[in-house]
């Protein structure tokens, strides 16, 4: 059953989920084709509304529906009336009266994109919004991590950072456990909640994390942008606690683990430079991935379906 | 009323296309290329046939045209797709574009428009296991296994061993509205 819109993953069931990572596989296959583009949503109308900065999450969006053959605008929140005090509501008005198939929404408050899925027949992807979610995010994580263990039942995922201010850590450990896999938080305590998930390992030491033994070693970004309140003393010291260093990735080479970040890194902080040369980063196949899996995103919601996906 | 055709009738079918592109090709490096789904089958078989030929170039694709379809408006649903594997350069090659039955012809034009996406083949034709006629696009066959003569609105089931687990092709006729 085709849905309306994509709001998070929590609401998708797992046969979902399945098919939405298979049919990422067949788009991907299209990069390799000297002409790169299809002519599936060939007409369709994309409306970008991005009002947090982004160039990966927004440019990889911008591809996907790019080689799809629809157009793309972007509504340029900044010189828009929203500066001028429009309303969300008056937004929302303005894009349904343009007649956009899709919208994609990035947005610092958490639930602002389901509350514009209400508001119109156009298909809302989010693109992000405050700590809530990042579902495309998600999968693009949980495809990467399929090419490398076609079954991931079992498999143990590493997260490590600011989990508290992260959708990306919300998004991504929902997708993995829903596909079987196990996942752990390590960070500082002040940024790894305490509540949330269960049957979710949390740890505060890197050694004690290790010796948990995971397959993947996820980085997060520490978001400076999003710490008002200093949750940790300097990020030399989170580097030194936290962050790959060059021992470690030694360590992590060793023992033939995977690394993701879902960019971008800062480098000395999370990850050491030597990162970008490791043969078991994923992190460029991250950035490749997210433009299939967001394709097959585009190309399975179906604008102006009856609004079954409400929450 | 029903027609059915049995495994025998899709042999011979198979039999005649490679008999037919044997007498027109042999010798010349062509490439087949399926169709998905069912097109691809009917490819393999006739490529079976083909390959006891010595001393032959001969090349495999699979084709899945969903992508290039004219008809998503009208479905509530998009068609699952799966992975196209070209795995020879399209550029000047000589390329048979196989498909199990050809009705409309629209099929065979999103798979053109598709073909040309990976380079610029020298030559394009079309074999099909089943002509059942009633074309919306100008398209022709350069080789029929079977010719069947239907109503527009009847309906021609094909089933395959390796997709659909039995060889059978069933013509179901519908009465005019």
């Amino acid at each position: 059953m085709a849905r309306k819109d994509l709001l998070d993953i929590a609401s998708l069931t797992r046969d979902e989920i399945e098919l939405l990572l298979d049919q990422s596989a067949p788009f991907k296959e299209l990069f390799t084709r000297s002409v790169k583009k299809v002519p599936a949503l060939k007409g369709k109308s994309v409306l970008m509304l991005f009002y947090e900065p982004s160039t990966r999450t927004h440019s990889s969006f911008e591809v996907a529906a790019k080689r799809l053959s629809a157009d793309v605008t972007n509504f340029d929140v900044a010189h828009s009336s929203i500066t001028k005090g429009e309303s969300i509501r008056e937004t929302v008005e303005t894009l349904q009266a343009m007649r956009t198939d899709y919208i994609i929404v990035r947005h610092g408050r958490s639930g602002l994109p389901g509350m514009i899925a209400r508001q119109t027949k156009a298909s809302v992807i989010n693109a992000g919004d405050g700590a809530h979610a990042h579902p495309t995010q998600a999968l693009l994580d949980a495809f990467t991590i399929k090419e490398k263990f076609p079954d991931p039942t079992g498999k143990k995922v590493l997260i490590i950072g600011d989990i508290l201010h992260s959708r990306v850590a919300r998004s991504t450990s929902t997708i993995l456990k829903k596909l079987g896999v196990h996942v752990a938080y390590l960070g500082p305590g002040s940024l790894v909640p305490k509540t949330g998930p269960e049957n979710i390992r949390r740890f505060t030491d890197y050694r004690e994390a290790m010796a948990w033994s995971p397959d993947v070693v996820y980085l997060l970004r520490v978001q400076m942008e999003r710490q008002d309140v200093q949750f940790f003393p300097s990020l030399r010291e989170y580097h030194r606690l936290y962050g790959i260093t060059d021992a470690r990735l030694e360590e992590i080479r060793q023992r033939g683990l995977y690394l993701m970040h879902p960019g971008p890194v800062n480098r000395g902080v999370e990850l050491c430079d030597a990162v970008m040369d490791y043969e078991r980063s994923l992190i460029n196949d991250q950035v490749e991935n997210g433009i299939a899996v967001r394709m097959a995103v585009l190309y399975w919601l179906k604008p102006g379906a009856e609004l079954i996906n409400l929450k | 009323m029903e027609i059915t055709l049995t495994a025998e009738d899709i042999a011979a079918g198979v039999e005649r296309l490679a008999q037919a592109i044997l007498a027109k090709h042999r010798g010349h490096p062509i490439a087949l290329v399926g169709i998905r789904s069912r097109g691809d089958e009917v490819a393999e078989r006739v490529l079976t046939l083909l390959s006891a030929e010595d001393d032959w170039e001969l090349s495999f694709g699979v084709l899945d045209i969903s992508l290039y379809r004219d008809d998503f408006e009208h479905l509530r649903e998009n068609p699952l797709l799966q992975e196209s594997d070209i795995g020879f350069a399209v550029d000047g090659a000589h390329i048979i574009l196989v498909d199990d039955v050809l009705f409309t012809g629209r099929t065979i034009r999103a798979a053109l428009d598709a073909l040309s996406d990976y380079g610029r083949p020298a030559k394009v034709e079309l074999a099909v296991l089943i002509d059942r006629g009633h074309r919306e696009m100008p398209i022709q066959p350069d080789f029929v296994g079977i010719t069947l003569d239907t109503r527009r609105l009847d309906h021609v089931w094909v089933s395959l061993e390796g997709t659909d687990g039995k060889d059978q092709i069933l013509v179901i006729e519908k009465p005019n509205p």
